[in-house]
């Protein structure tokens, strides 16, 4: 094995055994102090972790993709809301209530396809106007969270629907509905980044952009259809999450991005594109959440979780770098 | 001379903020009269002036060539430390404490990007909750108010008015001057520019790299520092959440004013201007009648058309050679 293998197994390794760390801190000195008689590590608490993840963690997914392409998404958070509102707003339509259970069907795939239209419009001004995505997905998040506000206003938009409810409760195998969409949705898109020709060229566009077109890749519509890919997986996230709780706010989403993006850094992909992981955003998303749980097992506050994740996040860039000498300019967007 | 269609695409890129910013004036003052009336126009500018002033330390920073995502939230504990400190050590002591908090804020973000060169982006992405949890911890998570609030001269930056204006347009003004002087005038503007233009050439240069992306970072803070002090003293009492959100309002203020992302460009002027877009369609669409929400719409065409302009002029063409 050479070194650059060795260095690249322990990149790849590293959140998990931060991972680890995480659950050994937590079940052997969080049991000391802890506040209630659960057990970090009971089967529940695990259960529910990877539920939690479910939201930011799918979004996440997606952000992967468009950050191996050298690209980002600062929209996914208003995409995410209106995509829930879309949903709950569709089912209080009259020919829809007339359907009976049959408008869920219809109003998850209004939802997920007003995702996929959200990324594709941004995915077409990045490709037809050369403006960097940073600042098309920045304008996007305003814009979008206008459309949100089209529908009710201020107000929060409610639908309780009861078998929808029972759905996004249900477990299957001892495993949460919200947990299976997260496992699914990472096991494709584990199998499209690394078996399929889309998955090289998004690596092979990051990497070197010019190469790649050289190469006979055409990066616009790849652009595109990762866009619409984010679209689709901040709207399966809202709908996965919102069948449950049934009510969305307005300003639900918001700062989603940020976190998505933290999630993926702490994976371990790169800001500059080409090089990054699903089952590392994978683990990046689990890590923070695990971190979320645990720091309240120990009773600490919100506040703490707040200050701990993000002084992770500069910690890894530093280690990051510690290891990783050569990247001089590399990181820059 | 004759203008020519390429001189006419030039002009456009060069002044087209500027020149859309006056067709949507002259726009609004068709649609509605009161849309130029001069408390409307205050008005504006008073609302805009906290966004402002932390839009022109972040146009520091862009130019430098990093970013800043962490204003917002830095904003946010300011407000809350000066006013939490008010009614411990008393308004003449809580307003410098609370600037030397915020600098110290500043002056850690600069070290990791300037001196550690870690990405801007992730640095300030880690600061903003970071920041968040100290702002909590700090509240306790609760809302602070100043318990005497009418009986205190602290209110007198966010509410009074000198010779008729408003302090905070004042503020706002001469901060900007300042800071046009700074960036325009003395050799460390220069050295901020070549900085974020090519880093490289700058190393060879002989130009600190790494002490010039320190200081933007605390121009940034300190006037992070100034937006808090204005929203403690205009609201006297405060959530922890004041300034979330307002990272990303404020680098599309900057972004409007024609800052390069990639650094080596910018004013300050143009992000004042850029401000100033952003305050007065929001006021010009609600009196002309339309809802609230039409202004993020119409702001998400700005952003992208203004941007679209400025690289289509400098790449040439309108539509871009990506195949």
């Amino acid at each position: 094995m050479t070194s650059a293998n060795r260095k690249d197994m322990l990149k790849r390794g590293a959140i998990w055994g931060f991972i680890l760390l995480e659950l050994a801190f937590f079940s052997i000195i969080g049991d000391q102090l802890s506040v209630s008689d659960q057990p970090f590590l009971a089967y529940d608490n695990m259960l529910l972790v990877l539920k939690q993840s479910a939201p930011i963690g799918i979004i996440a997914l997606g952000m992967t993709i468009v950050m191996i392409n050298g690209n980002i998404d600062l929209s996914v958070g208003a995409t995410f809301a209106l995509a829930a509102i879309v949903m709950l707003d569709s089912m209080t339509w009259p020919f829809m209530q007339a359907m009976g259970d049959w408008a869920i069907p219809l109003a998850w795939l209004f939802a997920l396809a007003t995702g996929v239209i959200m990324g594709a419009i941004n995915g077409i001004i990045v490709w037809k106007t050369g403006v960097d995505a940073f600042i098309v997905t920045l304008g996007a998040m305003l814009g979008f969270r206008g459309i949100v506000f089209m529908f009710n206003g201020e107000q929060p938009t409610s639908h309780l629907n009861w078998t929808l409810v029972d759905f996004a409760e249900a477990q299957f195998l001892g495993l949460h509905t919200a947990t299976w969409f997260l496992l699914g949705a990472a096991l494709v898109l584990w199998l499209l980044m690394t078996k399929t020709v889309h998955g090289r060229n998004a690596y092979a566009i990051g990497n070197n952009r010019e190469a790649a077109v050289n190469a006979g890749i055409r990066v616009g519509p790849h652009f595109i259809w990762n866009f619409m890919l984010i679209g689709f997986l901040a709207a399966l996230s809202a709908v996965v999450f919102y069948s449950e709780s049934g009510s969305v706010n307005p300003n639900d989403g918001m700062l989603y991005e940020l976190w998505a993006i933290t999630a993926v850094v702490l994976g371990g992909t790169k800001l500059a594109g080409g090089y990054g992981s699903i089952i590392s955003t994978l683990g990046g998303v689990i890590a923070i959440q695990l971190l979320r749980k645990g720091l309240g097992h120990i009773g600490a506050d919100t506040q703490t979780v707040n200050l701990v994740i993000g002084l992770i996040l500069i910690a890894v860039l530093v280690l990051d770098r510690q290891l990783n000498r050569k990247g001089q300019g590399e990181l820059k967007i | 001379m004759t203008l020519n269609k390429q001189d006419i695409g030039r002009l456009l890129a060069k002044q087209g903020i500027l020149i859309a910013f006056i067709v949507f004036m002259i726009g609004f003052a068709l649609a509605n009269q009161r849309f130029i009336a001069i408390d409307n126009i205050a008005g504006v500018i008073r609302s805009s002036a906290i966004l402002g002033v932390m839009a022109l330390g972040v146009t520091f920073v862009v130019i430098g060539g990093n970013l800043d995502l962490s204003v917002g939230s830095m904003m946010s504990f300011s407000t809350i430390v000066v006013l939490d400190l008010h009614d411990k050590i008393g308004p003449a002591l809580a307003i410098p404490a609370m600037f030397a908090l915020t600098l110290c804020l500043g002056a850690f973000i600069g070290f990791l990007v300037g001196y550690l060169k870690l990405n801007s982006l992730i640095v300030t992405l880690g600061m903003l909750s970071a920041i968040h949890g100290l702002t909590l911890t700090w509240s306790g998570g609760k809302n602070m108010d100043i318990a005497d609030k009418a009986g205190t001269w602290f209110s007198v930056f966010g509410q009074d008015r000198i010779m008729g204006i408003p302090v905070p347009i004042l503020i706002f003004a001469l901060l900007a001057a300042v800071l046009t002087l700074l960036l325009s005038k003395t050799p460390f503007g220069r050295k901020v520019y070549a900085v974020g233009g090519n880093g490289q050439a700058a190393t060879f240069s002989g130009i600190p790299r790494a002490r010039v992306v320190f200081y933007t970072y605390l121009i940034s803070a300190f006037c992070v520092a100034v937006a808090g002090l204005l929203q403690a003293s205009r609201s006297l009492g405060s959530q922890n959440t004041v300034g979330q959100g307002l990272e990303l309002e404020v680098l599309a203020a900057v972004i409007l004013g024609g800052a390069s992302l990639l650094g080596g460009s910018g004013t300050v002027f143009k992000t004042v201007i850029g401000v100033l877009i952003l305050g007065f369609i929001q006021n010009g669409l609600l009196l002309v009648g339309l809802d609230f929400y039409v202004q993020y719409i119409v702001t998400w065409a700005i952003i992208i058309l203004a941007v679209w302009l400025d690289v289509a002029a400098k790449r040439g063409r309108l539509w871009s050679p990506i195949a």
